[in-house]
């Protein structure tokens, strides 16, 4: 630990300061098995059935359970609420067979008809990313109070349903929704699930409190007593609340990159990298085609190898990322493939392709303007904003760097398009037909935040999305989407620069931690506190 | 009715188009900010599809015309009643009943050592100006009025709570503590200690240099000379006569200091995670939550004309001259 000051020296000669030292040190207190962890916000509502978001899942994914999560092992699926699923060949049906023995935190059992109802009242019409994977869904059959048949009106991959189910299978209860408005409905502040911890209370800007389910269908879980979600939006708040022993854990990089190194070598905390690998977000140049530079593909490959994707890496994730090659991350297990065009860092080609292109630089070095929208949401998209305005001047591209709030931004770049370059942070969700093939796909309504809004099309990538969208055998899918990365690379709709994940510093008390690739929005039944 | 409480009424009705200029004009700009409620609340959770986002559009009212907007704002709030926050998803006058005893403990206490120790600093520092404790106090604090708040507010969480942990890092009570009565009030108290401090300091910096300022120039005046003349103590020049008209510009300092403390008290909420007012308005414009914003506001605005009527009644106390001669 390094001391800013000696704890002795300077102060205590004055007596009434050194009377302080009396006073109780409440804040450092512990109760039994109370776990606190900071969180950066506090979402509007708190319901994952219709926000399939990490800042929502964050709390609420101890109190509501989807049907299976994320696995380091072989399947990458381990069964929650669902005990098994099964594709029927003609690819219209998934059949689930649901956990037997579980019940809702107000002790109605859980059955076949919560299932039914959440994926048709609630995910497929009401849900940011359910509205799209389930719109082929027609009915969901429940021929007895633990099986669910979902009917599908097109053939559907059980592949992408299965990689999908972390992410959109929250299960609401039925006896608690039916007939309300869902949306207003008081249980999506007050949660009711049927996970190892109960909604204990909210205090608007100060906490979450969770405590145990004693009735929690796995035996002898959950460990801890209670979750304590201490809000702390201030990212120096959170490391020093660390330090302070006030919160054991800052999840979701909420201390900044550059305290990384000084932190961790705080004794009693470590800094993880493990449990965010199906949360890798994606930085990613986008691309305006309308604009007549940016439609000529050597003026976008030039963009490409003007990149240094190793200084990147070094100096604005401080090491805490990997290259990008393509529209899917390496550390995906599945369906990632190193075998595409690759555009190494090469100053001199990319401006003897601007010049290629017929945009030769003028007296004083520059070729054309353009305009640069970084997303505001990262430090390091922001970041990559500025690095990206000086490897294009560096080239004779003269980006002027345009900076809004998030609000802004969206509207800016999804809806009007008065954008010419943009960095978004697109998250890569275990299967590139949830929310990656969006990011070219053409046919895209404005508006559709994150998804191709650059007017970009091509009619082969286009097909190819198709048919892999409705292939049923696992690796035919492969072969698409390996052909998919492919094509995108060659063409660039958009530029991949670099793939990176969380980090968390955590208190080393903390047991069974960072042990499912998306731990921090998992269940923690097995988070434990030692002493 | 008393000639003071006419002045009181007309005060109050005086300041209603002030009122209705502040929420126009607070409308009228977080409208013309890129993007709206929907977007800000789209990205926060990764985004729906286009349907989704014309769908919540309508749910918010958010389809309907600017000027439309505006006309059912300014008739909900006539009613007195200020609405549905959008960003939280609830009653905004509930909202505020939660967050604003927060900031005025905050507020209150740092004007109260600000004003209290300025003051009394100042006349130390005023007493005899040029001198050695004039010149270590002037220079203090010019330092400390220099330095931003959020960074005083960081260093002395890194010293105070941090390394020494004699105090907590943030919050505004202990979490789910059961403290009730006199235990939970000197829990918030404790937990106030550091961000009444940080707040409290930069404006202590203010008061001490106008309070010096003015007894400089009084030194220099007829009254002081006569109270010379009259043969009176120093203490009692210095402080019944010199400190008590230095007293008045200091006055009209509190009431001004209060619309730019509730700005100071933004960035000190955020640092020390004191669930306030500030951190309010702020969640309110990065979520482009209209009516949330106007409700903070409008409640500032109605605070810093109370204050201000205040000042002013305490002025006609301090200084006889302004009741009499006066409206």
């Amino acid at each position: 630990m390094t001391l800013v000051l000696s704890r002795r020296g300077l102060f205590l000669s004055t007596a009434a300061l050194a009377a302080l030292q009396f006073l109780p040190r409440s804040a450092s207190a512990q109760s039994g098995g109370r776990i606190t962890v900071a969180a950066d916000s506090e979402p509007a509502q708190l319901n994952p059935a219709i926000a399939a978001s990490n800042g929502v899942f964050y709390i609420s994914s101890k109190v509501i359970e989807p049907l299976a999560e994320a696995s380091y092992d072989e399947a990458g699926l381990r069964p929650l609420l669902a005990t098994g699923w099964e594709g029927a060949e003609d690819g219209l049906s998934i059949t689930f067979k649901l956990r037997e023995g579980v019940t809702w935190h107000d002790g109605t059992p859980f059955t076949s008809a919560d299932v039914a109802f959440s994926a048709l009242q609630v995910w497929k019409p009401l849900q940011n990313i359910g509205r799209t994977l389930f719109a082929n869904l027609t009915a969901v059959e429940t021929p007895d109070a633990h099986t669910a048949v979902f009917r599908f009106s097109a053939p559907t991959p059980l592949q992408l349903i299965a990689k999908a189910l972390p992410v959109v299978s929250s299960v609401l209860p039925k006896h608690i929704y039916d007939g309300s408005e869902i949306a207003e409905n008081p249980a999506n502040r007050a949660l009711i699930g049927t996970g190892p911890f109960v909604w204990g209370d909210y205090k608007p800007g100060e906490y979450y409190l969770l405590k145990r389910n004693p009735a929690y269908w796995q035996p002898d879980l959950p460990l801890a007593e209670e979750l304590v979600f201490r809000v702390l939006p201030d990212r120096a708040a959170a490391a020093g609340s660390l330090e302070a022993g006030e919160v054991q854990l800052a999840a979701f990089s909420s201390v900044p990159l550059v305290e990384l190194d000084r932190i961790g070598k705080v004794p009693g905390l470590t800094v993880i990298t493990k449990g965010y690998e199906a949360l890798t977000y994606q930085l990613v140049v986008e691309i305006n085609h309308r604009n007549a530079h940016l439609a000529n593909l050597k003026v976008r490959q030039a963009i490409a190898h003007a990149i240094d994707r190793q200084f990147v890496l070094d100096t604005i994730f401080l090491g805490y990322a990997a290259k990008a090659t393509g529209p899917v991350p390496a550390n995906d297990p599945t369906f990632y493939t190193p075998d595409v065009t690759t555009y190494a860092f090469d100053p001199e080609k990319a401006k003897a392709l601007l010049d290629e292109a017929g945009f030769p630089a003028d007296a004083s070095g520059k070729r054309f303007a353009l305009r640069l929208l970084p997303a505001p949401y990262f430090n390091e998209t922001r970041q990559f904003g500025d690095y990206l305005r000086q490897a294009l001047a560096a080239v004779g591209i003269d980006a002027t760097i345009v900076a809004n709030d998030s609000a802004a931004h969206q509207k800016a770049v999804y809806t009007d398009h008065d954008f010419d370059l943009a960095v978004a942070p697109p998250v890569f969700r275990a299967d590139p037909a949830i929310s990656t093939t969006n990011l070219v796909r053409s046919g895209i309504p404005a508006g559709v935040n994150f998804s191709n809004q650059g007017g970009y099309v091509n009619p082969e990538l286009d097909s190819l999305i198709d048919t892999a969208l409705t292939t049923l055998d696992p690796a035919a899918r492969v072969a698409l989407y390996h052909r998919f990365q492919q094509l995108v690379t060659a063409d660039l709709p958009l530029i991949n620069v670099v793939d990176w994940s969380f980090t968390s510093v955590a208190s080393d008390k903390l047991g069974n931690i960072a042990n499912n690739p998306r731990w921090a929005v998992s269940n923690w039944a097995d988070l434990t506190l030692g002493t | 009715m008393t000639p003071a409480l006419r002045r009181i009424l007309g005060r109050l009705i005086g300041s209603i188009p002030v009122l209705l200029i502040v929420v126009i004009g607070v409308f009228l700009l977080l409208n013309s900010a890129g993007g709206d409620a929907v977007d800000a609340y789209l990205a926060s959770i990764g985004g729906g599809d286009a349907g989704l986002a014309a769908k919540l559009r309508a749910e918010h009212g958010l389809d309907q015309s600017i000027w439309r907007r505006l006309i059912f704002t300014l008739g909900r709030l006539a009613q007195g009643d200020l609405g549905w926050s959008v960003a939280l998803n609830r009653p905004i006058a509930a909202v505020i009943a939660e967050r604003l005893p927060n900031t005025l403990w905050l507020m209150g206490s740092a004007t109260a050592l600000s004003f209290l120790a300025g003051s009394a600093l100042g006349i130390l520092a005023g007493r005899r100006p040029g001198s050695a404790v004039d010149r270590l106090l002037s220079g203090g604090s010019l330092l400390l009025y220099s330095i931003p708040g959020f960074w005083l507010g960081l260093v002395l969480s890194v010293i105070f709570a941090v390394q020494l942990r004699w105090l907590p890092v943030s919050g505004i009570e202990t979490i789910a503590s059961g403290k009730t009565g006199m235990d939970r009030a000197l829990d918030i108290a404790w937990h106030l200690v550091l961000p009444v401090s940080t707040l409290g300091m930069i404006y202590l910096a203010l008061f001490l240099r106008v309070m010096r300022s003015g007894m400089a120039e009084a030194w220099s005046q007829d009254y002081i000379l006569a109270a010379r003349a009259r043969g009176l103590s120093e203490s009692r020049i210095v402080l019944n006569h010199a400190a008590r008209n230095a007293l008045l510009p200091l006055i009209t300092l509190l009431g001004l200091q209060a619309a730019s403390m509730l700005g100071g008290s933004v960035v000190v909420e955020s640092v020390f995670g004191v669930p306030g007012f500030g951190r309010l308005a702020q969640e309110a414009v990065a979520g482009r939550d209209t009516p949330l914003l106007l409700g903070v506001i409008l409640v500032s605005a109605v605070l810093v004309i109370l204050t201000n009527l205040l000042v002013d009644l305490a002025y006609g106390v301090i200084d006889p001259r302004v009741g009499r001669g006066g409206t």
